[in-house]
This record gives C-alpha cells, structure tokens and sequence, in this order.
C-alpha cells in the first residue's frame, strides 16, 4: 500500500513535468537513444533503479534512500532469522551437542536410566500443584476481556498483562466478601496435564518430571494433575468447582484402572498443604467433607511425596501481604533504581494493585506462618539461631556475600558472632531487630483501639483500595513503636491492620499449635491443611516424604520502616533495604537469611517429617512412616544447562535429576527404606530437637 | 514488485534532473550508456566499481529490501489488528451483511436459559487429536507434541517417521512396539482441529454462555484409530467415561447427562451403552439400570449409525471423490508413478491398520441400501436445485412405484440404482439383466502370491493375483452385502480383523447369546437400546448436501504391479442422474446420507421395537443446508455439512435448549426436510 502510494506521486510528479524525459533524452546520444528504444519497459526500470545510490545527495532521493535502508536491514534481519531457523531446525541434536563438547557428555536423565535397570510403571501418579503455577483461563467476563474466552489469563505469555492491565487485574481479582468470582466474571483453573507442566513458555514446572515418568511407562491413563484454582481457599474450590470430589473420583478411577495399585501423590509447594486438606475431608462426612468414610486414605493411598511443602508456612507470605513486595522487589527498589521504584508509577500503581488483587485471594494467606512462636521461635530464641550463613553460602554457590572481616568489629555472642533473632520476624529498624530484648521499650497493639480512630483518607485513591486507606496515621504510627513482631503478635498485627481480610483468613485457616486434637472444634475445615492441628488420616502403611532443596538462602525475617512518602494513598510500611548487616543471619537488604530453597526455610519444610509426625505422635495416630529428603542445591554449572539438573531451589528443584529419580523409584514400588531412607544435609535435626512441642 | 520501486525511482529522477547542472546529466547519461553498453568510458576504474556495487545491489539487496518491505507491512497490519477494538471484524461484517443475529448463546441466555444437565462431547473419527508419548529416535523432541491435529507440522517435517508412529500394529490393532500415540485429552482434544478449524469450539462457547464450564462439560476423547474395544483394553477409556459420567452427575446434584456424540462417536456411544451394562470382564459391570439413572438424552449429530459408503472406496482404493475428481483434473500428476505408488501406498497401508475405519462399512446389507434393482432412495432428483423445490413443492421427483420392483419408465431417464454400491464399469450400474449378478464372490483365493517387497509400503493387494482379480470384478455389480464380500476377497486380513471387531448384518434374534460379543454393540441393527425408557435419543443432521451414495469402478490401467489395481472410474458422467465423477450422489450432509443418519430414529427405534425394547423416544432434527452469504461468515451458520454443521444456530440452539433441560417434544419434535419417512416405509425393517 505504501509503495503503491509513493508510486503514485512519483508518477504524478512525472506527469506535472512531463516535457522533462523527453529532453533528457533529447539530449543523449543517437547511439543511447537507439538502445534505449530497443530495450523494454523492464530493462530501463532495472537500470533507473541501478542508478539510486549515484543520486544520493539531492534530497529527495535521500529520503527514499533512509526507507531502503530500513527495508533492507529488516529483510536482511528476517531472512537471517529463517536460515538460523530453518538450520535450527533441520539439525535437532545439535544444542545437545554444542553442549556435550562443552561439558563432556550428559548424564542419562533418570528416566532413561531406570527405565534401562528395568523399571517400570506401577503406582498411578497424582500431581498437585502449588500456587501461582497452575493456568487459569477465562469463561466468562467483562466486555473488554471480548475474545479471549478460554484463553489463559494466568500462565502461558501473559500477553494480555501488558496489553490491557487494568482489564487483567479486574479479571483476576476475587470478591473481597466471598472469596469467590465477581459477578459476571468466571476465571477457571486449566485442566489436564498442560496446566502445569510449563507455567510460560520454556519455563518448566512439571513437564521434565512427566518426560521422565512416560519414559517408564507412565501415560494419561496413570498420571493425573490435580489443578485447582491456587486463588481460592481450599475449601471454596469445592464450593465452586467440586475439585476436591474430582479428585477423589480420579484417585478412585486410577486405583481401579490400573489394577488396584494404590496412588503415589506428589504435591508441590503449597499443594502440599492442599492434600493435607484433601485427606482430612475425604474421610469427613458430608456435606462437609467427601463422605469417603475411615479408611478411604489407606486403600487408595500408597505415598505422599511433597516437595518443598511449606508445611509451616512461610515467612515471605507475610511481607507479601503486609507491603505487597518480596526480597526481589525490595533489593529492585534499593539498589537497582531507586528513583523509577519510588515514582508515583510504581510505588504507587503497581504495589498498591498487587497488594488489591492479591488480597482478595484466600490461598495466600495459607501460607503464614504456623505454629507461632513455638514454632518459628520468639522475642529472643529460635530454633535456627546460631545458623552460619556465610559458610553455608561459600559450600554453595562459593559467593560469599557476609564478609567476614565485618564480623570482628560488631559485637559478639558466645559462639564469636553477633546473635541472629530469627523470631523478630518483623522488626522496625535494625536496632530493634539486633537489641537485647530486655532493652526494648515497645508499645503493644492492645493500647490502641482501632475503632476509636477516624478513618484515613479512602475516595482519592480511586480503585485502588487496601485497607490501609480506612486508617489513620496514628495506627501507622502505633504499628511502628510496636517494634519487633514475632510469628504470632505479626498475625494480631494483621488483625490490626487489615481487620476485614484477617476475617476471611481466620474462617480459612488455623495458625496455630493445637492442645487437645480431640477437641470438636477440629473438625471443622479450616483447621485441615494446618499440620499442627490435625491428624493424620489412619493409614499405617501410607508414607509420607518431605523432599526439598537446601543450600540456599531464604528469607526468614525483616527489617521495617514506615514509608517516607506521605501521601496518604501510599502503602505506609517499607522493607528497610538499606539496612545490610553482617550477623549470622545475612542481613541483607532488610531481610534476614535461613538455609532453605529460596522459598520456604528448612524448618517449614522438614519439620513435620524429621520430627511432628515421625514415629506415633499425636499428629500421627497410625504411625505413618515418614522421610526427609534434602537435595543440596549446585548451581548449574553452565548457561547451556539452563536451570541445572541439581538445583535446589523451589520450582527449579523440579528438574532435580536425584529427586526425579527417588520420585521414579517410588512411582515404580520402592519404599522409603529402598530409598535409603533419611538424607539430611541442614542442621534440621538440631533445630527440631530445639522445638518444644508436645508430641 | 521491482519495477514498481524502480519506476517510482525513475520518476523522481525525472523531478530532479531538471534541476541539476549539466555537468552530473551528463555524467549520468554516459553511465547510463555504461550499463546497457559499455562503450562511452572516461573513467573506467571508478565506473566499474559503481557497476558492480549497483548489481550487487540489483540482487540480492532487491531480495532483502522486498523481504523487509512485506515484513513492515505485516507487522504493521498485525498492529493495527491488534490496536483497533475486537469488534471490528464483527462490525464490518455488519456494514456488509446487515445486523448480525445474537450467536444462540447470547440469545438464550438473554431468554433465561442456564446450565442444567452436565454435558459429554464424544468427538469422531480423524477430528481429535493425537499427541506421542514414546517414539523411535526420529521423533525426538516430540514428546507430547500432536501428531494428528494442530499444525501437522511434523507430516511435512518428518513425512515417513510421521507414518511410522501413525501406524498401528497389523495383527493386533494396537500400537507397534516401542511406540506410544495416545489421544489428547480435554476439551483441547477437539475444539479446534486445526487452528482456525472449528469443530467443538463453537459449541462449547455457546454452553458457556449459558453458564456451563469444566466442571459440567466432559470431553470423551478417544484414540479414532483403535477398535471400541480396544480403547478400553489399551486405555481403559471407556472405563474412564463410566467414571466421569457418574462423577458428573454427582457433582452436578444428581442431575442426569446428555451426551453429544458426532459422527463416528455416536457408534462408540452406542458401544460405550452396550458396555457399560454388560457384566464384567467384558463389560464395564455398571448393572441394568445404568443407563436409565445416568443418561438423559443421547443427541447424535450426524452420526452414520448404518455406516457410509464412502468408507467402501477409502477401504478398496484408498480414495474418497475428493482424490477421484482431482485426478481427473491432472491426471498426469496424479497418474505417476510418484503419487500412486508413494502417496496412495501410503495411505492405505495406515489407513488399513486403523479398525476403526472399517466401523463405517454400510450395515445392514441389501435391506437398507438396496438390492441390484432398488434401494429405498431411488428416484432422488439430485437435478435441481433441490432447496428451491422444498418450498415450492412443485417438483417433486418423478416416482415410479418401487416397491413393486418395477424398472422405471422407457421415458429416457433411467433412475440411478443406489442399491448397486460398487459397478465395475457405468454399464454394469445401469443394467437390468438380474441374471449377472447372481454369482457372488467368495472368500478363497486360488493361490496367493509372495509379497513384492520392491514396492515400499506392504499392502493387500501385492499378494493378489491381477487377474484372478480381474476375473473376479470385471462387468460384476456389487451391493452393501456383496461389497463386503468383496473386501474380504482382496484384504483377507484387513477383513478378519474387522470381522473380530464389527458386524455389519441385522439380527434375527437379538437374544441369541451370541450378540453378548462386543463385536456387536456398535450395530444398531444387532443390540437393543437399554433399558432406560426416558433416555431421548436424537439424530440430528444436515440434509440439502449431495452425498455420495454409490460408485463406479474400473481397473487401473497402470500394468506396474506396486500400484493399486483398482480406482474410481472418474469419467463416467450422468447429471440427470446424479453421475458425477464416477459416484452416484444422494441426499445427505456431504458424508453420511440421510438413510444412514436418520433410519434408525425414524423406524428402527421408533416406538417400542425390537431394537428399542424400552421405548426410549426418539427425535429427528433435520438442518437444512445454506452455504455462508458471504466469505466474511467463513463456514456459516446455516450450514449442514458434516463437521460444519457443529457451527449451525439452529443445531447449537437445539442442543443448549435440551441441556437446560427441555424435552424432545419442547422443542418441537421431529423436523423433517428430506424424504426419509418414504424412503422408511420402503424398508423392510423386521421391527
């Protein structure tokens, strides 16, 4: 179309001027003249346009000259690409060769390998996922999400994020009430095995441990994926999908299908805790629970293979939900560019959206920590004190990023080092988080009364509402002098700061460490992904593995500060990311380092398995056998390998060759014990004997 | 693309001649003459230089620079697409055709209608997708990439290694060691069969509108190449469906199902009924009254319950009219050697591993399709434009008395004998001498040859003698139960797996124990409906589409031994009787005829019969075909071919209503466009 315009004008100027050619050629020679006429239209087109670059500096040729350029370069760029491409792809083995001489040839993956020692398909295999990795599509929505019914909202491209993000958000918020769908808007969970073997394009989550297991034998028939809507509280998925009755239909169709062998699950970050939960309501009655009565676990479960589960749960959930930012966002904010994080653009836009949207969905608040200060430790003692990180760090990734001369100028305890108190799971300031706690003076929460206050500005805001807006500054200033937070005086501080969504998080979820299992109260749903406060179901000869990478550090408590900024539609707490330290902890951009997966601290993942249900305790009536596995993490050795084949971290741990392969023994009928049992690398055992719970 | 550049080039030196001095026009011209002759030089060196740098330019520069410019264009078009609203497609369509009517979706939601009953799609042949689990090392890197369905890209990419995994196993059915295909699972399986190809998407998409999602909607996705049985046997896929059924029934307050099969998904319901009632271990054990407290209603979209007769030639000669017509329009091409023996080879060697291809046989032999002399369509006028007489009722066929076996009248214009499903040759589909056509073939061979290992593909036919086969066919006329014996006559083998796994008779007795055998359960004139005397069934299907019917064979004239010794006789025409490139058409929606689709709801199943013990009700839905007003409308929503048929308002309509709970009669009952009741009355049907 363009050039057929350019064209035009070209010919229409020729026209306004037509006497021109004619006297140019007038002015030729008679030898010219007579090719000229001899040669067709076509020769002479070739031959004015083989004179194009000899014009060059009178202007309008110059023009044409900057389009020709552009054209050129971008045919140029594109028919590269499909040499590049079409050779790509004429020639598949070779970046497995590239990086077999680079590296020296690869290890069989472990599929290959066991499949080799005569491994084969036995137990049916059920896959839970975790949150934020499992698609979700639209079904119905508001006019400007028009054409993109059953397309992913969440995974896959995200294309629609950038394209239209306010109409994104709109889709991908709950009802601040219910917990469920706006009206008029239905989200849905992806089904099937492509909901989460890739989460994005080229970013694996489960698909290398299904390669694996069809290398054995494994298809549709005897793999499942039990993808839930991660947005929800466990409970409303039922309510709304009827995905925990799915379920128990597959696992009984799968037991059924495959001649009566018994499933082996493997649950995922927090669809650990989701099968936790799908095991107590099963056996509950209805309508509550699944009606599956006594037993149900037992015949149809052969093991439990969780994989970085945050059992406890973790500490990033609380800085999540109290200013909306991780350890990414804050060391982005700090070091990275300070002045675009703190722009209005930012700071105020997108945390504030994140921290809407993201309050809305239950599920995160089932990842807070549990088990209080019993657990996670209190306002002077935790079970990880005396953690060094440096060394930790040096055996893995050989960075060491505490320098160590630091060390002798700042004070010391009795093991040489300044003391860590990983319980302050919130602090404000860096004074508070490292004082002597008898040297404290902090007010508590108790002597305010958050009704009493008026309330903080909320219109101006816009749409843009957290319940920040309904407080004044005085309670911003109250939660400030509060000091130090440990993992329970945190949740009241939530109940304090967000009182609505702590509402909907305390008909959800229970936090805490029960006295009595036998207490009525139990039976009601919100304690059962709360590993603390039920039982496991009866089923002696069930195993239950906690597998998980350490040798990474993980965050497991923040430095606080109120924000500077004043506008009163601002989040008004920061992590303090200047503050850097060299204590045991790693303090590091406002947060304090354990060993773990990057995600979720050994503690929350081990615990249950090294020690709350090992052996019968009261957590675990029937004895159900339990195993810690831990993968230390090695970082990937080159590019070409991409996220590793021995990392240990959350979601990479994934393609974790040794996990991969403890996994594939157990699908194919080993038991723990065939494993070899136990693999500790962390201090886990010592941190648990710490732990002072009644068993 | 070149010269336009260049003479807009040219034009605007044109413009700029006139104002530079003489000095550079005289330059110019003297290189001007440099490039066409080479004779005026003052500056050799320099201006050979330029020369070169300009043809250099003229090449491969032109190349890139075009390149460049159609990628500008498109991105930017792809921009524009993007940034304009989504409506606007939806809008230009309007400014051309007028205000569009509300997809039945929107309209009935509008009209208060919402989910009711869970739904279960049984997708059919060749439409769902199948994706490798395990392959040969020419497949790396295909692990749980489609092979059938999407892009097929890997047919062109890989072509042998793709019809290595295709294939099935010869003796059993299943896959070949060392392979797994396995079907696709979820609504993905069959909501698009190929980008931009609809085939359940509209559907779905409709239902959702109405407030159905995953949790109500089922995709009963199953490997279309096994043998029903075999699915389950390798897949536990029935089994599956007899799960899920009841799951969503469960989960949906115990509300009942409707299922929708398409196509050849009606014979697996069919199949997947009989099953799931029947003890174990052949059965699925789900006792007597499965059925009846699960299903409620069965809505067949064009399923060939007595199979079609395309499925004969695809069988016989690896062609469907398609393939025919193309020949005769390059016959050279075609004719080679290349294409027969490579293309068609291949073809049918697959194609003949697939049981579940010989599911679509014609059943029921002569009593449905017609004898030599009659069959129960005869005298359809294919002629006119068959749509206009439908509101006219002015030209009716001009029918002459079949039942009393009457020839037609000397008038000139002999009717097409449908019942004849192969000819060898036009004059044997024409002839009235009975006396021919008495001796049938059987199924001995005089002496079967070695295979011709030379020719690539194995097929059936390297181990028949040419001419005993020529003996055997040549001038000889063939109906449904003849043709079938043909089969068995040139592909033994192919002919006794099909015999293991389907019939294609009627029953005498259908409680003679032996039709307990699953090799049964998909023939509707072998097995019983269940006991489940609410269950509604319907055949719902297109009409106004002609639809091969029968067919006109000749013996390939190609003497080579690796080619396939018969094809369709394309050049035999008759357009007053609907004679076109060598079959005979009828009344149908391109694929299945009418007969096929609707027999069985309009008299096999009618009432209380033998075949419909409980008298479950039945419902015909015929859909009368118009082609989209326009290209913007792509398939249309009026029209009844086969598989876009799934995209027609009054089918979706019709379906949305039931699944929110309406009846048969709510809907208005039967609907009937064709001569079906007619061409019924003409059947013999022992009922």
């Amino acid at each position: 179309m363009m050039l057929r315009r350019r064209k035009q004008q070209g010919s229409a100027s020729a026209a306004s001027e037509p006497v021109k050619p004619e006297a140019d050629s007038h002015h030729s020679s008679t030898n010219e003249r007579t090719t000229k006429t001899d040669i067709n239209g076509l020769q002479e087109d070739k031959k004015t346009a083989s004179l194009v670059p000899a014009q060059k500096p009178q202007r309008p040729l110059k023009k044409w000259g900057c389009m020709h350029t552009c054209c050129w370069l971008i045919g140029c760029l594109w028919i590269m690409w499909w040499t590049v491409l079409v050779l790509y792809n004429t020639l598949p083995s070779l970046p497995q060769y590239v990086t077999e001489a680079i590296t020296g040839p690869l290890p069989d993956p472990p599929g290959m390998k066991l499949a080799k020692e005569g491994l084969q398909a036995h137990h049916p295999v059920v896959f839970v996922p975790g949150i934020v990795t499992g698609g979700l599509e639209l079904w119905q929505g508001r006019p400007c999400a028009d054409g993109l019914f059953r397309k992913r909202l969440w995974g896959g491209t995200f294309g629609e994020v950038y394209r239209r993000p306010l109409c994104w958000l709109e889709h991908m918020r709950l009802d601040n009430e219910t917990g469920l769908d706006p009206p008029g808007i239905k989200v849905r969970p992806v089904s099937g095995l492509v909901a989460a073997d890739y989460f994005a394009p080229g970013y694996f989550v489960w698909a290398v441990l299904i390669e694996n297991l069809a290398r054995l034998g494994y298809e549709e028939k005897s793999m499942h994926m039990a993808a839930y809507d991660w947005r929800l509280s466990f409970q409303n998925t039922e309510v709304r999908d009827k995905t925990l009755s799915r379920l128990k239909s597959t696992i009984e169709l799968l037991v059924q299908t495959n001649d009566n062998r018994k499933v082996v699950v493997i649950p995922h970050s927090m669809g650990a805790l989701y099968f936790l939960h799908f095991m107590k309501w099963v056996e509950a009655p209805p309508p509550m629970g699944g009606g599956g009565g006594s037993g149900w676990v037992a015949r149809h479960i052969k093991a439990i293979m969780n994989i970085g589960g945050p059992f406890l749960g973790v500490p990033k959930a609380f800085a999540g939900i109290f200013s909306a930012e991780g350890k990414d966002i804050a060391i982005a904010r700090q070091a990275v560019a300070p002045g675009v994080m703190d722009t209005e653009l930012f700071g105020l836009q997108t945390l504030q959206h994140i921290m809407h949207v993201t309050r809305t969905w239950d599920a995160t608040m089932s990842m807070f920590p549990k088990g209080g200060e019993v657990i996670w430790g209190d306002l002077d003692t935790s079970p990880e004190d005396g953690f060094d990180c440096s060394l930790k760090k040096e055996r893995a990734e050989e960075i060491s990023v505490c320098e160590s001369q630091e060390l002798n100028e700042k004070q010391l305890d009795l093991s040489g080092k300044p003391q860590t108190h990983y319980g302050r799971m919130v602090s404000f300031g860096k004074e508070a988080a490292e004082m002597e706690s008898s040297k404290i003076v902090r007010k508590t929460l108790k002597d305010f009364n958050r009704g009493n206050l008026p309330v903080r500005a909320n219109v101006s805001c816009g749409e843009v509402w957290t319940e920040y807006h309904e407080m004044r500054w005085e309670g911003v200033e109250a939660v400030v002098e509060g000091k130090i937070y440990t993992a329970e005086t945190m949740l009241d501080l939530l109940r304090f700061l967000a009182p609505r969504m702590m509402e909907r998080a305390d008909s959800n979820w229970g936090y805490g460490v029960a006295d009595d299992l036998d207490n009525p109260k139990y039976q009601h749903y919100k304690y059962w992904s709360n590993p603390l406060e039920t039982k496991l179901p009866d089923a002696p000869e069930m195993e239950v593995y906690c597998m998980y990478g350490v040798g990474m550090l993980t965050e497991r408590s923040y430095i606080y500060k109120p924000s500077s900024n004043n506008d009163t539609c601002y989040i008004p707490f920061r992590i303090n990311a200047s503050a850097e330290g060299s204590s045991e902890g790693c303090l590091k951009s406002g947060v304090y380092f354990v060993d773990g997966d990057e995600t979720v601290p050994a503690l929350s993942a081990g615990f249950m398995c090294s020690k709350g249900w090992r052996g019968k305790t009261r957590f675990n009536p029937s004895n159900v056998a339990s195993y810690t596995r831990e993968y230390d993490h090695a970082p990937p050795l080159t590019l070409l390998e991409g996220r590793g084949t021995q990392s240990g971290s959350h979601v990479d741990i994934m393609g974790n060759f040794a996990l991969i392969e403890d996994i594939l023994r157990v699908a194919a009928g080993a038991t723990g014990e065939e494993l070899g049992g136990d693999r500790i690398y962390s201090d886990l055992l010592k941190w648990s004997e710490r732990i002072q719970i009644e068993l | 693309m070149l010269r336009r550049r260049a003479q807009a080039a040219g034009a605007s030196q044109n413009i700029t001649d006139g104002s530079v001095p003489d000095s550079g026009d005289g330059k110019e011209k003297s290189y001007e003459a440099n490039v066409t002759e080479s004779k005026q030089d003052s500056s050799p060196t320099k201006r050979s230089r330029k020369l070169g740098s300009s043809t250099r330019w003229k090449c491969i520069d032109s190349f890139c620079w075009f390149n460049g410019w159609i990628c500008t264009v498109a991105l930017a078009l792809l921009l524009l697409s993007k940034i304009l609203p989504n409506s606007l497609p939806g809008y230009v369509t309007e400014v051309i055709t007028g205000p569009l009517p509300d997809p039945p979706g929107v309209k009935l939601a509008k009209a208060g209608l919402r989910a009711f009953h869970p739904v279960v799609f049984v997708p059919g042949i060749v439409t769902g997708g199948l994706e490798l689990w395990e392959g040969r090392s020419c497949a790396d890197g295909l692990f749980r990439k489609r092979l059938w369905g999407g892009t097929f890209g890997e047919v062109y990419r890989r072509p042998s290694c793709w019809a290595e995994h295709m294939t099935l196993d010869n003796e059993t059915g299943l896959d070949p060691e060392g392979i797994r295909v396995r079907a696709v699972t979820g609504l993905v399986a069959a909501d698009y069969f190929a980008p931009g190809y609809f085939v359940w998407a509209v559907v779905i998409e409709s239902l959702a509108k109405i407030g159905y999602d995953e949790k109500s909607m089922y995709m009963a996705a199953y490997d279309w190449r096994l043998s029903f049985q075999n699915t389950e046997v390798r897949d536990k896929t029935l089994s599956r469906l007899k799960s899920t059924i009841e799951m969503l029934k469960q989960t949906n307050q115990g509300r009942k199902v409707v299922v929708l099969p398409h196509s050849m998904g009606a014979l697996y319901f069919l199949h997947f009924l009989k099953w799931v009632e029947a003890p174990l271990p052949m059965g699925g054990g789900g006792g007597p009254d499965w059925v009846s407290k699960h299903i409620k209603a069965t809505m067949n979209i064009a399923g060939p319950l007595l199979g079609v007769p395309k499925a004969l030639p695809g069988l016989l000669s690896a062609e469907a009219k398609d393939i025919a017509v193309a020949r005769s329009i390059a016959p050279e091409l075609l004719d080679s050697a290349l294409f027969v023996l490579h293309t068609q080879r291949t073809v049918m060697s697959i194609s003949r591993t697939w049981d579940a291809t010989m599911s679509m046989i014609p059943r029921g032999g002569e009593t449905i399709w017609g004898a030599f002399d009659k069959s129960p369509d005869d005298g359809f006028n294919c002629s006119v434009n068959r749509l206009e007489c439908d509101e006219k009722k002015s030209c009716q066929p001009d029918m002459t008395d079949l039942s009393t076996g009457q020839e037609p009248p000397l008038d000139g214009k002999s009717t097409s004998h449908y019942g004849r499903l192969i000819s060898f040759g036009k004059e044997a589909s024409k002839m009235s001498d009975l006396a021919l056509f008495n001796k049938r073939i059987k199924g001995d061979r005089v002496s079967p040859i070695k295979a011709n290992s030379s020719c690539g593909d194995w097929i059936e036919y390297d181990e028949l003698d040419r001419d005993e086969l020529r003996a055997a066919v040549e001038g000889k006329v063939f109906t449904a139960e003849a043709a079938v014996d043909l089969l068995r006559f040139v592909a033994p083998q192919m002919m006794q797996k099909a015999d293991a796994n389907w019939a294609y008779g009627i029953a005498d007795d259908l409680d003679n124990p032996k039709y307990q055998h699953h090799k049964y359960w998909s023939n509707p004139l072998e097995t019983k409906l269940p006991n489940a005397p609410d269950m509604e069934v319907y055949c719902l299907y297109g009409v106004g589409i002609l639809t091969e019917r029968s067919y006109i064979y000749k013996m390939s004239a190609l003497n080579d031994t690796c080619s396939i010794p018969v094809q369709i006789d394309t050049s035999a025409e008759d357009k007053e009787n609907c004679l076109d490139g060598g079959a005979y058409f009828a009344e149908g929606d391109e694929t299945v005829p009418t007969l096929s689709a609707g027999l069985m709801c309009a008299q096999g199943w009618r009432g209380k019969t033998r075949f419909n013990p409980s008298q479950s009700p039945t419902f015909i839905r015929e859909y009368k075909h118009a082609p989209p007003a326009n290209i913007l409308e792509g398939r249309g929503t009026m029209s009844a071919g086969h598989v876009d048929i799934m995209g027609n308002y009054a089918l979706i309509e019709d379906i949305l209503r039931v699944a929110a709970g309406a009846s048969g009669h709510d809907i208005g009952g039967d609907r009937i466009y064709s001569d079906l009741l007619k061409w019924a009355e003409q059947i013999p049907l022992k009922l």
